[in-house]
């Protein structure tokens, strides 16, 4: 179901947690929404599902206005950081609860909800373990427990707050993979949060990115990182540099050299660049370029990061090279950015 | 199963502290300094009685019915302080109100206050000249000096039992548990009765043992409550100091004996109880 945010505003006391928002998520999307603590993402998602109410604004599920309607009445799936499962419970137990509780006009007949809780339970993997408490199983596999919880309302919209934040690395990563099989298998509408930039980037077919209660900006992952629309996305998402630069009959100039990059069609004036480590060339002489002194060099995996000191006004940047190129303390490299983006304030 | 079958089972899980010789030692010092040499006294004293004077002591009506009214009344206390004891704490945890730190303060004063005085207080307002005696005595409600009286003085004493057991418990459910199961359709008499208070019921068992025990023997407040009628409001513990100031030592020992034997068998059923759904709420493990 496709799920349309409207001019949301969310006040807790005096304070704007989400100022305007608005959004489109489409039928079947796996959509994240990515942001610092405090950007309003948790808060949107529950706003979604109905846990908390807007200030101001409406949340349509299809056609239907879901505003006004209670938690129970939105029928969505919601899966928390903490699993927040039914300790008292086996597995079995706490996946058909949300068809138990329901009234008997709408109730499954018990064999039914057995069958369908047996069909989640072997589709999140956890076949053989459905008598177990959740006292007795490890993180990620009582996130599947909660997962599949969720999904056994056949909810309109699957609501996930940092699925994947307790669990450590290795199995975070399995998991990820995992959810976007379960996705791509059975179509729910996904709205996921996240902080983590990796994770959004590889598993949503959209990002939404936050900052300070207002959404910066909506892409696929690719546009995302390759084109950001504001400086706060640019430092966001990935690494990368920023220098003060002037703009200059079509050049950039830092201070009183050019950098050899030109800029046609930018107007004239101070302006801030940003370019990602990996998006320059080295240059051999430098008639134009930005030069600096190498002041630390590791290698990380694939790659060597190289920071460069260019000179007390600008500080340091840091860039990437292939491995096999060495850089030695002290010495001396020249490069230009290949792709960057300029931002005036 | 190889490795686990050679593993000779031990008591002593490896720790950093060590020290589980000394500890054990002086625990079961202690518990036979202070709770096994005299109850033994009394169980060997009632024994020199010989069985059939003892069992005619214990079975002697006026014996049987103080032993029912004792565990009766003490029983249908805890089970009041359960309701609600359980309502207290939750509203002690989850609402916050100007009066907050009073009301918690106040649940402990059954602790602090001599038993007497309590039972002073409580006589004074339900006697049928009393400001709640006298409303309820046209409507021929009598409370004072029948069972009635004895079983609210035992729910004074008992409440903070309850309340200081679920309280901590109770902090601990995560809110968002409650949300889950908001999520999933469930309404709030469902998300109580279906997600919180089955998830509370180790909790709640363990201050309705406590409150039960300390039901049974308590004799400060339900004395001035009761009445003390032979073989109507009159409480096992009150029968044996009338017994003791009759000098009647061997019937004295053989209600205590009998009193004895039942708490125990019931707080070890309770506690069993108690062990088994903590295992099973994934406490234990």
């Amino acid at each position: 179901m496709e799920v349309r945010v409207q001019n949301i505003h969310k006040e807790f006391g005096r304070f704007p947690a989400l100022d305007d928002v608005s959004l489109d998520i489409r039928s079947g999307e796996l959509i994240a929404l990515l942001g610092p603590s405090g950007s309003g993402k948790t808060t949107l998602l529950r706003l979604v599902a109905g846990l908390e109410t807007p200030t101001d604004g409406t949340i349509y599920f299809g056609d239907e206005d879901a505003s006004r309607k209670t938690v129970q009445q939105r029928n969505i799936g919601f899966v928390f950081q903490h699993y927040a499962l039914f300790r008292h419970m086996t597995v079995l137990d706490n996946i058909s609860f949300g068809l138990k509780i329901r009234p008997a006009s709408r109730r499954p007949t018990s064999t039914d909800i057995k069958r369908r809780a047996m069909e989640l339970i072997d589709l999140v993997q956890l076949s053989g373990l459905e008598k177990r408490y959740p006292a007795q199983l490890s993180g990620g596999q009582r996130q599947r427990v909660a997962l599949a919880r969720a999904m056994a309302v056949e909810p309109n919209v699957l609501l996930l707050d940092e699925p994947f934040g307790a669990l450590d690395a290795q199995v975070r990563k399995e998991l990820r993979r995992w959810l976007r099989e379960i996705h791509d298998r059975t179509g729910h509408t996904t709205i996921f949060v996240t902080h983590d930039q990796e994770e959004a980037l590889e598993l949503a077919d959209r990002v939404v990115v936050m900052s300070k209660g207002k959404i910066e900006q909506v892409g696929t992952p690719d546009e995302i990182y390759d084109t950001p629309v504001s400086p706060f996305v640019f430092g966001f998402i990935g690494q990368s540099n920023i220098l003060s630069v002037r703009v200059e009959s079509g050049q950039l100039w830092i201070e009183d050299r050019s950098i050899g990059v030109s800029a046609a069609g930018e107007p004239d004036g101070p302006a801030q660049l940003y370019f990602r480590p990996h998006d320059i060339e080295l240059l051999e002489d430098c008639g134009g370029c930005i030069a600096g002194i190498v002041t630390a060099s590791r290698r990380v995996a694939g790659t060597r990061h190289v920071e460069l000191d260019i000179g007390a006004t600008q500080g340091k940047v840091e860039i990437e090279l292939p491995p096999e190129k060495t850089a030695t303390d002290r010495s001396r490299i020249a490069f230009r950015p290949t792709r960057w983006k300029l931002f005036r304030s | 199963m190889t490795a686990s079958t050679r593993k000779r089972w031990q008591f002593r899980q490896p720790s950093v502290i060590p020290g589980f010789g000394l500890a054990l030692g002086v625990t079961l010092s202690w518990l036979i300094l202070i709770i096994l040499i005299p109850l033994s006294g009394l169980l060997w004293r009632s024994s020199a009685l010989g069985w059939e004077t003892f069992w005619a002591m214990a079975t002697d009506q006026r014996t049987l019915n103080a032993l029912r009214i004792s565990f009766g009344t003490a029983f249908a206390a805890a089970l009041v302080n359960v309701v609600f004891g359980v309502i207290l704490a939750w509203v002690l945890v989850r609402y916050r109100f100007p009066g907050k730190r009073i009301i918690d303060a106040m649940v402990d004063l059954p602790f602090a206050l001599p038993t007497a005085v309590a039972g002073i207080a409580l006589t004074t307002l339900y006697a049928p000249n009393g400001w709640i005696g006298s409303l309820l005595t046209p409507l021929g409600i009598k409370i004072a000096f029948t069972p009635i009286g004895i079983v609210i003085a035992l729910v004074f004493v008992g409440l903070p039992f309850v309340v200081r057991t679920v309280q901590p418990i109770m902090e601990e459910i995560d809110k968002e548990v409650e949300e889950a199961a908001a999520t999933l359709g469930a309404n709030r008499f469902q998300t109580i009765s279906r997600v919180l208070l089955p998830g509370l019921t180790p909790a709640v068992l363990t201050g309705f043992a406590l409150a039960f025990a300390r039901g049974v023997g308590e004799y400060g407040s339900v004395i001035f409550i009761a009445g003390n009628l032979p073989y109507v409001s009159e409480i096992a513990p009150l029968l044996i100091v009338i017994r003791l100031e009759e000098f009647n030592y061997p019937a004295a020992t053989a209600i205590a004996a009998v009193m004895l034997v039942i708490s125990f068998a019931m707080l070890l059923v309770i506690n069993m109880i108690q062990a088994w759904s903590r295992r099973r709420y994934g406490y234990g493990t």
